[in-house]
């Protein structure tokens, strides 16, 4: 198989060493020189010293017969356009993209990039996975934080599902705001009944956050634990 | 009209002023606040300290619902990307990429978006001015039919853009 790889980082230069010793036909553009003749140096003369993203450039490296391209450089904008230049003027068939900002992986495969990897969201997943979901999100703190806006996500076995928010028991100080219920963010009323899944805003002194916990989260220790 | 420009460099202070002096809404975004001292001191638009190409920033600079979007930074790929987003991600109808490698800037009209080269704009003007043939690839290139639907070319249209049927 030929594969194109564009961008001679750390991933890039593994990426084609790797490929390389599976037999596979492949070349590297690295547009810093330097970086390109030091790794030629290493990995034999593969390496096309130009910036894959200028399309001149791309077929002289062979693009248009590649049948995966993979643009793995640090910048989200040259993946994207390396991609969509190999997919769209050159035809190939696979293309494969690094992408840095989470945010942009439905853009990315919105935009006709086949595959998406994304170093960014890979170890996010991991330690959300250890993150306990039933704690307190400060939002915001007001003044030199004597006051702070505090989110809660009610679960199962917070005492405050099924009750009116008017009847649960505040800290001197507290208030519950506003709800968000399924993605739709409203003022909270008294007699608004919370659900699980709710996400409840609260305003308060800092030093009622455990209050706030005890009425908000619960404190089953059993309810606590990681994100699955 | 609400006109958001991508790049306060010498290009982008220049339309973001004359824009907002004819009285339309400016909003106007550089990663560099240095790049603001561009713009003179009776400038009323917004200008935002910010990354273009990132959905969060420019909603927050206000992109949301913007008629014109303008992606004039110095990185054609940048450009690329911030008008794709506005595209995609804010439904902005009229967009235009500067996209100096003509290469790539035929590629991306191609696939729903307006492009302008200073490549070959600047070397066709200097052609001009020696009596010589121009290059035959247009500078401006109005979107035609792709991936992101047709989107009008701008600047009163015909008169300005070249598409490269003609």
């Amino acid at each position: 198989m030929f594969v194109l790889v564009v961008g001679g980082g750390k991933v890039g230069y593994y990426l084609a060493k790797e490929l390389i010793e599976n037999g596979h036909e492949v070349v590297l553009m690295e547009k810093d020189r330097a970086r390109a003749d030091q790794i030629a140096d290493e990995i034999g003369s593969i390496v096309v010293a130009h910036d894959g993203c200028e399309g001149k450039y791309l077929g002289e490296a062979g693009c248009a017969r590649a049948d995966i391209v993979a643009a793995v450089t640090g910048d989200d904008e040259d993946n994207l356009v390396i991609c969509q230049m190999a997919k769209h003027h050159f035809d190939v068939r696979r293309t494969i993209a690094r992408v840095n900002n989470p945010k942009n992986e439905d853009l990315f495969r919105h935009l006709g990039v086949d595959e998406i990897i994304s170093p960014t969201r890979m170890i996010l997943g991991s330690i959300e996975q250890d993150i306990p979901v039933h704690e307190l999100l400060h939002l915001a703190a007001l003044g030199e934080g004597e006051l702070e806006i505090i989110e809660a996500q009610l679960q199962d076995g917070s005492p405050a599902v099924g009750r009116p928010a008017g009847d649960l028991a505040m800290p001197e100080g507290c208030s519950l705001f506003a709800v968000i219920r399924d993605g739709v963010a409203t003022p909270l009323r008294p007699d608004m009944t919370l659900r699980v899944g709710d996400k409840v805003i609260a305003i308060g002194p800092s030093e009622c956050e455990a209050l706030l916990h005890e009425q908000l989260i619960g404190d089953d220790p059993e309810a606590v634990g990681p994100r699955r | 009209m609400k006109i958001v420009i991508v790049g306060c460099g010498r290009v982008g202070a220049v339309l973001a002023e004359s824009y907002d002096a004819a009285g339309h809404e400016v909003i106007v975004l550089d990663v560099s606040t240095r790049a603001f001292d561009r713009l003179p001191a009776e400038f009323r638009g917004s200008a935002v300290r910010g990354d273009g190409t990132d959905e969060d920033t420019l909603r927050r600079a206000g992109a949301a619902g913007a008629d014109v979007f303008l992606a004039l930074t110095e990185g054609d790929n940048r450009n690329v990307m911030a008008t794709q987003v506005a595209i995609e991600k804010l439904e902005i109808g009229r967009v235009l990429a500067k996209i100096n490698d003509p290469v790539r800037a035929a590629a991306y009209a191609e696939l729903g978006i307006a492009t302008i080269c200073r490549t070959t704009m600047l070397a066709d003007a200097v052609s001009g001015f020696l009596g010589l043939p121009p290059s035959g690839i247009p500078s401006m290139i109005a979107p035609r039919d792709g991936h992101h639907g047709t989107h009008e070319p701008l600047g009163s249209a015909a008169g300005a853009a070249t598409s490269e049927e003609a």
